[in-house]
């Protein structure tokens, strides 16, 4: 027998519904299902995530999904979820797994943090009317320019990625999500000026002709990394940490490994595809000084190296280390970034925030006098365009986003991204899944989003006096917080409002 | 109680001009005091002052300090530090005339001084680095003591009150010079401290700033990574550390500095010709939190000439003219016109384009 009851409620209103079916044949849970007089349509609630695809396509919109709503008596530590996953575990004797990002009530800064507008004294800009420059470029960079006595520039600048905006693509493996998913974003980075990661999951034969756009993740499973893998990219990421799992590895089980993943991974098919929680060359910073500068030296010094981390607690020392081990961008995933799979007590316990991991790594690379040697890149949740403003005023150069544009692309969050049956066709490897992600239609709705995150960025940047992003890179005095106690003000570098 | 520049961050409106003879002809204050006089409704009270070069050509070799002091314990442990670290030639106390708007005065004294050879065998920098340093400490460890002016053979004077007044009261038409630049102030804050009033100064940079600058705090995080502290929190300060940063320690041009801080927009860098494209395209790159942004019109003096430059946008006004070997720069026409009714040219100053003069051999 079950000791739990479903999670949610599928409400279907009988007066509208058609018995056209869409809800079965859509549904990869299984949940919609005909009676044995073929007509009625029933459902098995037990089974539903909550992904709405079938409230979604419903043509007479007679679906909804509710919460399955039990009384219990009333204890605020014992609350009906920390109960239910004591029953999950009794009943399976396994881990606890998730998808997506820690969705526990911890503090979000963003929402405590207020942005600037200039008044009188200095003009707001306009940008209908003057270049607002959001252009963004990542790479190591000396601290000074030398010419030669003609006038031509004698420093010769280690290679740089140009952005035409501060966002980029987040590290999502072929694998993890769909070929169609991937491409969507491949062809939208593309059209955006900015980069796509193709995670640990090697490049699809499909997405040579975006390689220009394609950061590509060496990391500990080093699955599908080879020279031409290494050349194509426009930079190199070492993947050391993830925010969502801070500390642990990856596993892809067999099942997903399709021919096609194995050819990318260059494992053998339907095998496990482990990636082990260290990389087992690297067991300290001298080590991936030797991996970064190996594979600087694989690709004749033409490619930026960036290094990832997950967020935590002593990220200021380890980011400080990792730039001087030659590192030229430095990435830092808070504990609210996303994943595939994740054990959900890690998803949802370790690591920190990464507005204050970002505010004191900044600030203690300008202690050290390097901050400007690196470009640091934030990742771990950006939902709008005023977090991306926010995040760059705290001092990130660029941030990653990932699940903003798999939202674009229809993902509702049911956090089930590990089972492999997304009904959005993003976080599967089911051909019939797969195929509803029209990669057209899908990259336009993520140049979409982007391109309006652009617009909104322009808009804020012009009310605080600015046409130029440069300058609002680490400008805290466009920041104040709100409700924040002395300590996180202090160390978030910022005032309090009306200071 | 209202705070100082240093423990806030003061915004303020002004009017700036300046005056220079490119032959290296001297001549008295009385010009620049008028000038800046017709722009009285450009600043409040809150401050008036003005830099002067060629104005010690007998000392012309010596590092010539102004100094506030709160006290005279002050002074006492000022100099002790100024004696031990310099050989100090000749010292006084400024002279100044009583003028009724202008009270609260600190003591004001100037030292005309040379670095020891021995203290700059002893260190690795040069004997300008010394000096800044030196500057620095005086100004960030000894309270109630403020070095307001540290360069050679020129001097800067300020106070609080309009500037026409702080010009007579320091008797700015009893000295000489062949550049002058002057500064009124209209702070949105009432600090009244001498020491906040510009021009502000470092070795022998003086800068007068018009506007706000929207990028402060990036361009602040940036140049204190150099070692640079930001001790009175304002736009002036910043920029004249930016100039000794990139000019006196980097070894980069003032107009390669100005392109750096006024840099071209990306839409007229991506139309250069390739060369120079690569080369803006990496001092932005590498420079990019140097850039300054929002409303200004500074005009720099330095060692190696006056420049002047408005923001990219042109935020601000800055008009300038010429006439014979002179040339003149303020925030307003009529600034202009009243001192030189009718120069030979006369045209706004393009946002983001500097123009610079270069000083001559100063004529004694």
């Amino acid at each position: 027998m079950r000791y739990t009851v479903p999670e949610f409620e599928v409400e279907r209103n009988l007066q509208r519904c058609i018995s056209c079916g869409a809800c079965v044949r859509q549904c990869s849970y299984g949940v919609h299902y005909f009676d044995d007089d073929g007509k009625t349509v029933l459902a098995d609630e037990s089974k539903c995530v909550a992904c709405h695809r079938c409230a979604t396509i419903c043509p007479t919109h007679a679906i909804k999904i509710k919460a399955f709503e039990m009384a219990y008596k009333t204890h605020f530590n014992w609350t009906p979820q920390a109960q239910q996953e004591i029953l999950k575990q009794a009943e399976t004797g396994g881990v606890l797994l998730s998808g997506m990002s820690n969705n526990k009530p911890y503090p979000i800064y963003w929402d405590k943090i207020l942005l600037n507008a200039s008044q009188v004294t200095n003009p707001s800009i306009d940008p209908l009317r003057e270049p607002m420059e959001i252009r963004t470029f990542l790479g190591r960079k000396p601290k000074k320019l030398t010419f030669s006595a003609d006038g031509s520039l004698a420093t010769r600048l280690e290679p740089q990625v140009q952005l035409e905006t501060p966002i980029m693509f987040s590290a999502m493996s072929f694998g993890s999500i769909s070929i169609n998913a991937q491409k969507s974003l491949a062809m939208a980075a593309k059209e955006l000026g900015t980069l796509f990661n193709t995670g640990e999951g090697g490049l699809h034969p499909a997405l040579r002709d975006f390689r220009d756009y394609a950061v590509v993740q060496v990391a500990s499973g080093r699955f599908g990394v080879h020279k031409a893998y290494l050349e194509g990219s426009r930079f190199i990421e070492i993947k050391i940490g993830q925010g969502a799992k801070p500390g642990i590895g990856g596993h892809l089980p067999g099942e997903k490994v399709t021919v096609e993943v194995s050819n990318a991974r260059m494992i053998p098919e339907g095998s496990d595809a482990i990636s082990p929680a260290p990389h087992h060359d690297i067991y300290s910073i001298e080590d991936l000084r030797q991996l970064i500068w190996s594979l600087k030296e694989a690709t004749q010094y033409k490619k930026p190296v960036a290094v990832k981390i997950a967020a935590v607690h002593n990220c200021s020392a380890i980011v400080s280390g990792v730039a001087r081990a030659g590192a030229d961008i430095i990435v830092m995933d808070g504990f609210r970034g996303g994943t595939g799979a994740a054990p959900t007590r890690i998803r949802d316990n370790v690591g920190i925030p990464i507005e204050l991991a970002l505010a004191a790594v900044d600030q203690r690379l300008r202690d050290e006098s390097i901050r400007n040697t690196v470009s640091l890149v934030a990742a771990g949740s950006f939902r709008n365009s005023a977090d991306v403003v926010k995040a760059i005023a705290l001092g990130a150069d660029a941030v990653y986003v990932a699940s903003a544009p798999l939202i674009a692309m229809g993902c509702h969050m049911c956090q089930q991204c590990h089972t492999g049956k997304c009904n959005w066709g993003i976080a599967t490897q089911r051909p019939e899944l797969v195929k509803r992600l029209n990669p057209e239609i899908m990259s336009q709705r993520v140049v979409n989003l982007i391109g309006a995150w652009n617009h909104e960025i322009k808009e804020m940047l012009g009310g605080m006096g600015l046409n130029s992003l440069d300058s609002l890179r680490g400008n805290r005095l466009m920041l104040r917080g709100i409700g924040l106690n002395d300590r996180e003000l202090e160390i978030l570098g910022i005032a309090h409002a009306g200071q | 109680m209202l705070q100082r520049e240093g423990q806030v961050r003061i915004p303020s409106g002004c009017a700036i001009a300046a005056v220079t003879d490119r032959s290296g002809a001297r001549f008295s204050g009385m010009d620049i005091i008028d000038c800046i006089a017709l722009m009285h409704d450009r600043s409040n009270g809150l401050g008036g002052g003005f830099a002067a070069y060629g104005i010690y050509p007998e000392y012309r070799d010596l590092f010539a300090f102004h100094i506030f002091y709160d006290d005279n314990d002050a002074r006492i442990k000022t100099e002790e530090f100024l004696f031990r670290h310099f050989d100090i030639e000749t010292f006084e106390q400024i002279p100044t005339r009583k003028v009724k708007s202008i009270h609260q005065a600190p003591l004001i004294w100037r030292y005309f001084g040379v670095v020891p050879q021995s203290k700059i065998k002893k260190n690795d920098f040069d004997e300008e680095e010394y000096t800044a340093r030196c500057v620095i400490r005086i100004n960030n460890s000894i309270p109630g003591a403020f070095v307001f002016s540290s360069g050679k053979n020129m001097g800067a004077f300020k106070a609080v009150g309009y500037p026409e007044d702080v010009g007579e009261y320091y008797m700015l038409d009893e000295y000489k010079a062949h550049t002058w630049t002057a500064h009124g102030r209209f702070p949105t804050n009432t600090p009244g401290w001498w020491g906040g009033a510009h021009p502000f100064t470092l070795l022998d940079w003086s800068i007068v700033h018009n506007g706000e600058i929207s990028s402060y705090d990036a361009n602040r995080r940036y140049i204190e990574q150099f070692g640079y502290k930001c001790n009175l929190q304002t736009d002036t300060e910043v920029i004249t550390y930016l100039f000794d940063l990139l000019v006196r320690r980097q070894g980069l041009t003032l107009e390669t500095a100005a392109k750096i801080l006024a840099a071209p927009e990306w839409d007229a860098i991506d139309r250069m010709p390739e060369a120079e494209r690569e080369i803006y395209t990496a001092l932005r790159v590498v420079y990019a939190s140097a850039l300054i942004n929002g409303p200004f019109s500074i005009l720099v003096g330095s060692k190696h000439g006056l420049l002047a430059l408005n923001d990219r946008l042109k935020l601000r006004s800055l008009i300038t003219a010429e006439k014979g070997t002179k040339t003149f720069f303020a925030s307003e026409e009529s600034a202009i016109r009243v001192i030189c009714p009718e120069p030979e040219k006369i045209m706004a100053v393009e946002g983001g384009t500097p123009i610079f003069i270069p000083f001559a051999e100063v004529q004694d």
